[in-house]
């Protein structure tokens, strides 16, 4: 009689079920699959989707790329460190190296403006983590991520590495300014 | 194999004597882990709170990896070891299919545990829980986890062996009990999980030995996480099966309906091990199709699954305490519920816990879209502190206060401060889930040290709101671990000092549960229907929260840069 023993009726498949539960379980069901829908529903009118580029490709191939394009778009440098400031052409490409412990280079956008940023890892797992905006993307070592982004809003924008990477991941910050 | 059956004169429960031993083991390993898993619970609450920052660097990352691998796998697994048993040989009231491999599961347990912490303390391992690739740890942590996963498939080969030796006995008649039925659902779980485990930590042991030159680091991210999310499930369909027989025991309450209840268990088997997608709705190697598919448990049905075993607990326990005679309005039955019964507010706080904080963040923050706006921020330790801790754990201390007199025939010492110990530690776990949710909202990162970002080339202010959470962080994660440790103290304590009670009559054999006669099977039959309005409202409540909570999260989305 409980749950705990076997079940009082032997045919307990066979017993009706009450309608109160029969109408939760379709509340239930119907629930998923308007989030099931919201998600395919976003992927065609939504404005924040993930992008789906990706290509395999080795740290020494990513760096090259990344230090064409910085040897080609630099505007200036910024702190002691004299760490580029790129700008990215507008409608164009622009490359962000994750390594221990830094995002290299500074990349300058316009707000408005859509651009193909590439991401890749040059050894650990990192973590693109984008304030205060708070858009979060994981960057993996041997992938080449192509995100297409467009900034909103004019400012100085931070990231923040948010997957752990070992002893000095808490000084991994990087910036992007958008003008 | 010769052994003997012994009847607790309390609570008529049927223990034979072999699988009575490996239940205790097993149950204080798991509070020994749990120890650990407290002490370093305690030093990362204080390094994480802001005004405080007690650990250097190098000993929090150290600290935390072991804080994840002592709770997440070697306190809940062991606790489960033992749910395992009691489920088995004790509910079927049958005899332990090969305790001599059981044991061998447990000390292989016991020695991988510790291997894998001798490796954490040692320094040359703070890889975290995930170890993702290429991040190397020492080679015996990997071993150790190897071993522990072992161990616990032995432990559920023996499980399932068990279930043959009493059909084959035939120590009971008709199906299997709901609670044996939802422990099969967590060890079928365990057997696909472990061997994902397996199918990524051997190569990734070869590895770090240098057998094998390298492992893709996306592909270890999406079988890991076929190890690292699943085993969670393994937690949930235990921890609901520990719902169902705590309300068993304590109201004597049937399932509203076996079948629902049932059904609700076979989807979690076929759709939960979709999970590690959960992992990955950020990463690059996936497409999107992949990633909503996965996602949502292949059109969340495994969210149904929870979402009617919601239903369905507390109903059960509504309908029975209607019968006692609490019928009066919609919430006298559960005014009337034995609140000062530390084994049923246990319960009940793990279910609500569970249900409205744990279940729809996990929901929102599985969203694949929406993820962007959480994943890797301290909005995920957060959700999974409010499943697995006020979920999982909680459940599992509030039926140990059950256990000890049961199974360890000791009286609990401290009446008092038992009553108390779930809703101090029920309550600020949930508080604490909730601040560490709210911090993620903010942005702050999971696993990181320094929220000012010492030796950095530039600076970024967190907003002010960020460090007020962080402190509630501190503050709750500390009441937490007193609660918690408050927990221990009680269970060391009574096995150690509570008054022994008497053990019962002992058989050589087992005396087989009663079988069911016509006219009883009659009066079952749907005649004894009674209805749960105080649980619909409590439903629908939970539906309301929900809904609002999801699209407060897509309005969020919609304000963030375009991403394409």
């Amino acid at each position: 009689m409980s749950a705990i023993l076997p079940p009082s009726d032997r045919l307990w498949w066979k017993q009706p079920i009450d309608k109160v539960e029969w109408a939760w379980i379709a509340i239930a069901f119907v629930w998923g699959m308007i989030m099931f829908a919201m998600m395919i529903y976003w992927h065609v009118y939504g404005k924040q989707n993930l992008s789906n580029e990706a290509y395999k490709t080795t740290p020494e191939m990513f760096a090259a790329k990344a230090e064409k394009f910085i040897a080609e778009n630099t505007v200036r440098t910024e702190t002691d460190q004299n760490i580029p400031v790129v700008k990215v052409p507008a409608g164009g490409d622009g490359y962000l190296i994750a390594r221990l412990w830094a995002w290299y280079p500074i990349l300058e956008l316009e707000k408005g403006q859509t651009y193909k940023i590439h991401l890749s890892s040059m050894d650990y797992n990192h973590g693109f983590s984008l304030q205060p905006v708070n858009i979060n993307i994981q960057v993996i070592p041997g992938y080449e991520h192509v995100v297409k982004m467009t900034p909103t809003k004019e400012g100085t924008y931070a990231i923040v590495c948010n997957e752990y990477c070992g002893i000095g991941h808490h000084s991994m910050l990087g910036r992007i300014y958008v003008k | 194999m010769a052994t003997t059956y012994r009847t607790c004169p309390v609570s008529g429960l049927q223990f034979e004597d072999q699988a009575e031993k490996l239940m205790r083991w097993n149950a204080v390993a798991g509070v020994l882990w749990l120890l650990v898993g407290g002490i370093t619970a305690l030093l990362v609450i204080l390094t994480r709170w802001p005004a405080i920052k007690l650990l250097p660097a190098d000993q929090f990352y150290l600290i935390l990896t072991a804080h994840g691998i002592d709770m997440l796998i070697l306190w809940i697994l062991f606790f489960e070891m033992a749910v395992l048993y009691f489920a088995s040989s004790t509910l079927l009231r049958c005899r332990l299919a090969t305790p001599k491999i059981a044991w061998l599961g447990f000390w292989l347990m016991v020695v991988g545990g510790i291997m894998a912490n001798v490796a954490i303390f040692q320094g040359e391992s703070s890889v975290m829980f995930t170890s993702y690739v290429p991040m190397q740890a020492a080679p015996h942590f990997y071993l150790g986890i190897i071993l522990v996963a072992v161990g616990a498939l032995l432990g559920v080969a023996v499980f399932f062996g068990t279930l043959v030796v009493a059909k084959k006995d035939k120590t009971y008649q008709g199906s299997l009990p709901l609670v044996t039925f939802g422990a099969l659902t967590a060890a079928i779980i365990a057997t696909f999980t472990i061997l994902a485990g397996a199918g990524i930590l051997l190569p990734t042991f070869l590895w770090s030995v240098g057998l094998i030159k390298e492992i893709d680091a996306q592909l270890y991210r999406m079988v890991w996480w076929g190890l690292g999310h699943s085993s969670q499930q393994i937690n949930v369909a235990a921890h609901v099966s520990v719902w169902y027989l705590t309300a068993a025991v304590i109201f004597g309450a049937k399932p509203l309906s076996e079948k629902v209840s049932r059904f609700a268990f076979l989807l979690y088997i076929l759709f939960l091990q979709l999970a590690s997608a959960h992992h990955l709705l950020s990463d690059p190697g996936m497409s999107a199709e992949w990633k909503v598919l996965n996602t949502s448990y292949f059109m969340y049905f495994a969210v149904m699954a929870s979402m009617i075993h919601g239903f369905t607990v507390p109903g059960a326990i509504e309908a029975a305490q209607r019968r006692k005679g609490y019928t009066n309005g919609l919430f006298e039955w559960l005014r009337k519920a034995p609140w000062g019964n530390p084994v049923f507010s246990g319960m009940f706080i793990s279910l609500v816990s569970f249900g409205f904080l744990g279940g729809i963040s996990g929901v929102v923050l599985g969203t694949e879209q929406i993820n962007m706006l959480m994943h890797n921020t301290f909005y995920v330790p957060g959700h999974f502190h409010t499943t697995v801790v006020t979920g999982t754990t909680l459940a599992f201390m509030s039926i140990t206060y059950l256990l000890v007199p049961v199974l360890f025939r000791r009286e609990m010492i401290l009446p008092k401060l038992c009553q108390i110990q779930p809703y101090l530690f029920g309550i600020s776990m949930s508080v604490l889930g909730l601040v560490m949710m709210g911090a993620g909202t903010l942005g702050v990162s999971r696993r990181h040290w320094d929220m000012a970002f010492s030796g950095a080339p530039f600076q970024y202010e967190w907003p002010g709101a960020a460090y007020l959470m962080m402190g509630l962080t501190g503050i709750f994660g500390v009441i937490a671990v007193i609660g918690g440790g408050l927990w221990i103290l009680l269970v060391v304590g009574s096995l150690l000092f509570g008054k022994k009670l008497d053990g019962g009559k002992v058989s050589d054999r087992p005396t087989p549960i009663p079988g069911n006669t016509q006219a009883a099977s009659a009066v079952a039959h749907g005649s004894d229907h009674v209805p749960v309005p105080g649980t619909v409202v409590l439903a629908l409540l939970l539906f309301v929260c929900f809904v609002l909570y999801y699209f407060v999260n897509w309005k969020y989305l919609s304000e963030v840069w375009l991403l394409s």
